[in-house]
């Protein structure tokens, strides 16, 4: 397993690279999922480093969403004009990058005060960030208040977006299963163990919380060059929640399980768009009906003896 | 390894009048403790003596208000727990703190990102040497487990052990940081009588093995008396004897404090 992980980088952005050079013969409408789907796996499987692997009960990835998507979308709109075309792709992943370092600096920012609190407390900081960050965006003129940004260039496509949710899988996944990181692990199991193994356990948290936000940025950017409009509503508490229930539902601490689950969770609300005034109902209960039913998460087949057992 | 042949330090740790009040509370007060290489020490005292408030002081999960403790010269005020381990002390829990949810392999192998070279950089590159990094954590884990007989439990979840084998895996993955103390906090908490023998044997076998200092807090004073060069004895805070076994069971505070005239062969001659 440690020996094809960089393979099947390799294997899942050539995927992502012809699938893409096919997009043509596609269907607008089920090629659009297809990035929300990349995008959805970007954001739930970094959450899944914060929330499932270390533990740490973060409510805030709707606001590094938000940071990674204005400051790559502010940042393309301003120059792009500039810019000859063919250097356009690679403004495009810049301004990506741009938008994860911001947003990592900002998951710092809040990190390092807040990832002293525990459980209930930390998720209320995190939720307060998130709220702060829109209201910053709303209300200030050069991200154009409430009504956002638009006219972004559609720089966003299928490549990018899936080889950018590699990239994600590969960066946590690779985290974890090594020495180093089975310490995000043992801060989410016990800090006070962790210390006494020498692991710091605030070094891990904050790197944890920092990568995660990093990837939510790169989100956030993919999420402004496709729909080319952001507006500071779309980043609200119920765009945290939605993620967060993706890390539930494919079961805390499992990747493959919530790869599985942003797919469903993506694709799930397109098929209930039938009974559009219903959809969130149905959501609720089939939550309410998880947590009854699966309380480990719905894709949480293996357990994590299986998994190191893989890993080795 | 190279302790043998160097000359021994005197003391390897040394705590120096540590006083530690919480609010009116003082929990531990003025106590002085000298650990050589290669010793082990026996800590006894009633429940809530400050044994393990001592054991707290000394791995820095508290500081003391007054004194100071050096370990190998290096003053410890000030560090962090995880520092504390980089240095060389590695300490187990009176309520069993392993880690449930991860295999026993997982629980001995992080014990291991303290000493190896391996970051989150080559983690991410996964390129040669974090290869041979991995590979070789993996054979000394192996190896260790062995040694302790867990082998055959490594994919087991930590959770899942028999409560013996908890308690071992405990021990296990203290040594894993391959310090130069260890700290037992109550090891024989909760084992019957047989395991207890096997515990005794167990920590004897660590120091002759590893060749390491032992700290030992415990209330049952057959381990206690049977393994230790050296015993310190304290009630509501305060050192109220130090010595060999011998001595401090014929000490007339102790037995007043802590052991009952039932452990003396002549009962009257503790009531003098």
């Amino acid at each position: 397993m440690q020996l094809g992980a960089k393979r099947w980088l390799i294997a899942a952005v050539l995927v992502a690279f012809g699938v893409s050079a096919l997009s043509g013969y596609f269907n607008r409408y089920y090629l659009g999922i297809a990035i929300d789907v990349g995008i959805s796996i970007i954001l739930a499987v970094s959450l899944n480093l914060i929330n499932g692997h270390t533990g740490q009960f973060s409510l805030g990835h709707a606001g590094f969403m938000a940071v990674g998507g204005f400051t790559a979308a502010k940042l393309t709109l301003e120059l792009t004009p500039s810019v000859p075309a063919a250097a356009q792709p690679a403004l495009f992943v810049g301004a990506m990058l741009a938008g994860g370092l911001v947003a990592a600096l900002a998951g710092l920012a809040v990190g390092l005060p807040s990832l002293r609190l525990k459980g209930d407390y930390l998720a209320i900081v995190t939720l307060g960030f998130g709220e702060i960050i829109r209201v910053i965006f709303q209300t200030s003129p050069a991200f154009g208040a409430a009504t956002g940004l638009t006219g972004i260039p559609k720089f966003t496509t299928l490549f990018w977006t899936w080889s950018a949710a590699a990239l994600t899988v590969y960066v946590v996944a690779s985290l974890v299963n090594s020495t180093y990181g089975r310490g995000f692990l043992c801060v989410h199991d016990d800090e006070v163990a962790a210390a006494a193994m020498g692991i710091n356990p605030t070094r891990y948290k904050v790197t944890a919380f920092v990568t995660g936000a990093f990837f939510a940025g790169m989100a956030g950017a993919l999420y402004a060059h496709h729909k080319q409009v952001l507006k500071p509503d779309g980043f609200d508490f119920m765009k945290s929640i939605d993620v967060v229930v993706m890390v539930i539902l494919g079961g805390m601490g499992n990747t493959v399980g919530v790869i599985l689950a942003a797919i469903l969770l993506t694709v799930l609300p397109e098929l209930l768009r039938g009974f559009a005034d219903y959809r969130m109902i149905v959501y609720s209960l089939l939550i309410i009906g998880l947590m009854l039913l699966r309380p480990q998460g719905l894709f949480n087949l293996r357990r994590r003896e299986s998994r190191s057992a893989a890993a080795n | 390894m190279s302790a043998s042949a160097e000359p021994k330090p005197d003391s390897l740790l040394k705590m120096q009048r540590c006083t530690i009040r919480f609010g009116g509370l003082t929990a531990v007060s003025e106590l002085d403790l000298r650990i050589g290489g290669d010793e082990l020490i026996g800590l006894i005292g009633p429940n809530g003596a400050g044994k393990t408030t001592a054991f707290n002081m000394i791995t820095g999960v508290y500081q003391p208000t007054e004194g100071e403790i050096h370990f190998a010269g290096t003053p410890l005020s000030g560090q962090a727990p995880q520092e504390i381990t980089g240095l060389g002390i590695a300490r187990t829990f009176q309520n069993i703190r392993l880690f449930p949810s991860l295999s026993v392999f997982d629980n001995v192998r992080v014990a291991f990102q303290l000493r190896q070279t391996t970051g989150m950089f080559q983690s991410l590159l996964r390129g040669a040497a974090f290869h041979r990094n991995e590979k070789l954590i993996e054979s000394e884990v192996l190896e260790i487990l062995d040694i302790f007989k867990l082998s055959r439990f490594r994919h087991t979840m930590a959770k899942n052990l028999p409560y013996g084998d908890q308690r071992r895996l405990e021990i296990v993955r203290a040594l894993a940081t391959k310090p130069k103390l260890l700290l037992l906090d109550e090891p024989a908490a909760g084992m019957n009588p047989t395991e207890k023998v096997e515990l005794t044997r167990l920590i004897g076998f660590i120091k002759e093995k590893f060749r390491i200092s032992v700290l030992l807090v415990e209330h049952d004073m057959q381990v206690v008396m049977g393994i230790c060069q050296r015993i310190v004895v304290l009630d509501h805070g305060v050192k109220i004897a130090e010595g060999s076994p011998t001595e401090v069971r014929n000490d007339a505070k102790v037995v007043e404090a802590y052991l009952g005239d039932s452990h003396l062969k002549k009962p009257a001659a503790a009531v003098d």
